[in-house]
C-alpha cells in the first residue's frame, strides 16, 4: 500500500511540475489530467473509491475536457507559446518560488514535528459517503444545487455575444 | 501491507498546493491562472481526504464533494469570463484587463 502511495505521489509532483513548467496550454492541459489521475490513485490507497472514481470522472473528464474545447475555441495561434516564453522569464519567477519555497518548508517543519499517526486504511465506500451527505449535510446538497444553479446561469450570461445588426446607415450594437 | 503514516497524505497536499501557488504567482496568462487554482483546490480536497481517512469518518469526503461542485462552478464561469476578455481584449494577458470601461 506504501509502495502504491509513494508511486502514485511521485507522479502526480512530477505532472504538476510538468504543467506548471509548460508552455503551450494544451500540453499542460494534458499533463494536468495526468496529475489528477495520480491523485484519484492516492484517494483510492486511502481508502476512498467513490471519490477516486468522481476524480476521474469530474476532474480528469468533464472539467479539463471543458477547458480544452475553450482553448479550441479560443483558436490561439503559434505565437501564443513564444509570448509566454517571453512572459515566463527567470527574473520574475524567483522571487515568488523562494517566498513560497519558506513558506513551504515551515509547513512541512511543522508537519515533521507532530507524532506520528499511521491511517487505518479501512475503507469508506459510497454507502457510508451518500448516508452521510443526505443524512447530515443535506443543507450544504441543496446550497450546491443553488450554487451550481447560479454558475449556469452566470456562465451563460458572460458566454452570451452581442449580436451585431448592420442597418443601412448605421451600425448598432443590439443587446 | 503496511499502513500509510497520515503526514505524508499532508505532505502531498502540501506540495501541490505549494506548485499551484508558485504557478499563480509566476504566470501572466489567464487560463494559466485557472489551472493553478484548480490544482490548489485539489490538493485542499487531498487533506480533507486524508483527515477523513485518519478518522475513519465519511466527512472528508463529503467536504471533497463540495469542493469538487464548487471547483465546476468556478471553471465555467471563469472559462466565460476568459472567453469575454479574450474577445474583448484579443490577448489573454491578466495585466491587460485591469482597467474596467463601463
Amino acid at each position: 500500500m506504501l509502495i502504491i502511495f509513494y508511486i502514485a505521489s511521485a507522479v502526480a509532483v512530477i505532472a504538476t511540475l510538468l504543467v506548471i513548467t509548460q508552455h503551450n496550454l494544451v500540453h499542460a492541459l494534458l499533463y494536468l489530467v495526468v496529475s489528477f489521475l495520480a491523485v484519484a490513485m492516492a484517494f483510492y490507497v486511502l481508502g476512498a473509491p467513490f471519490i477516486a472514481a468522481l476524480e476521474v470522472i469530474i476532474y480528469a473528464g468533464a472539467i479539463v475536457v471543458l477547458m480544452i474545447f475553450v482553448i479550441m475555441m479560443l483558436n490561439l495561434r503559434q505565437e501564443s507559446v513564444a509570448q509566454e516564453k517571453k512572459w515566463l522569464k527567470a527574473k520574475i519567477v524567483v522571487g515568488p518560488v523562494m517566498l513560497t519555497l519558506v513558506l513551504a518548508g515551515e509547513l512541512l517543519y511543522m508537519l515533521s514535528t507532530e507524532t506520528s499517526v499511521s491511517l487505518t486504511g479501512e475503507v469508506i465506500g459510497a454507502k457510508a459517503v451518500g448516508m452521510s451527505l443526505y443524512g447530515q449535510y443535506v443543507i450544504g446538497v441543496e446550497l450546491s444545487g443553488i450554487l451550481l444553479m447560479a454558475g449556469i446561469v452566470g456562465a451563460y450570461h458572460l458566454g452570451r455575444q452581442k449580436k451585431k445588426v448592420t442597418h443601412r446607415f448605421l451600425e448598432k450594437q443590439e443587446e | 501491507m503496511t499502513a500509510i503514516p497520515a503526514e505524508y497524505g499532508l505532505v502531498l497536499a502540501s506540495v501541490l498546493f505549494m506548485l499551484g501557488l508558485i504557478s499563480l504567482l509566476i504566470r501572466r496568462n489567464i487560463v494559466f491562472m485557472l489551472i493553478s487554482v484548480e490544482i490548489m483546490l485539489n490538493a485542499a480536497g487531498l487533506a480533507f481526504i486524508v483527515a477523513g481517512s485518519r478518522w475513519g469518518q465519511a466527512d472528508g469526503q463529503v467536504m471533497f464533494l463540495f469542493i469538487l461542485t464548487m471547483a465546476a462552478a468556478e471553471v465555467s464561469v471563469g472559462l466565460a469570463l476568459i472567453l469575454q476578455i479574450y474577445h474583448q481584449l484579443k490577448t489573454l494577458n491578466s495585466d491587460e484587463a485591469s482597467k474596467m470601461k463601463g
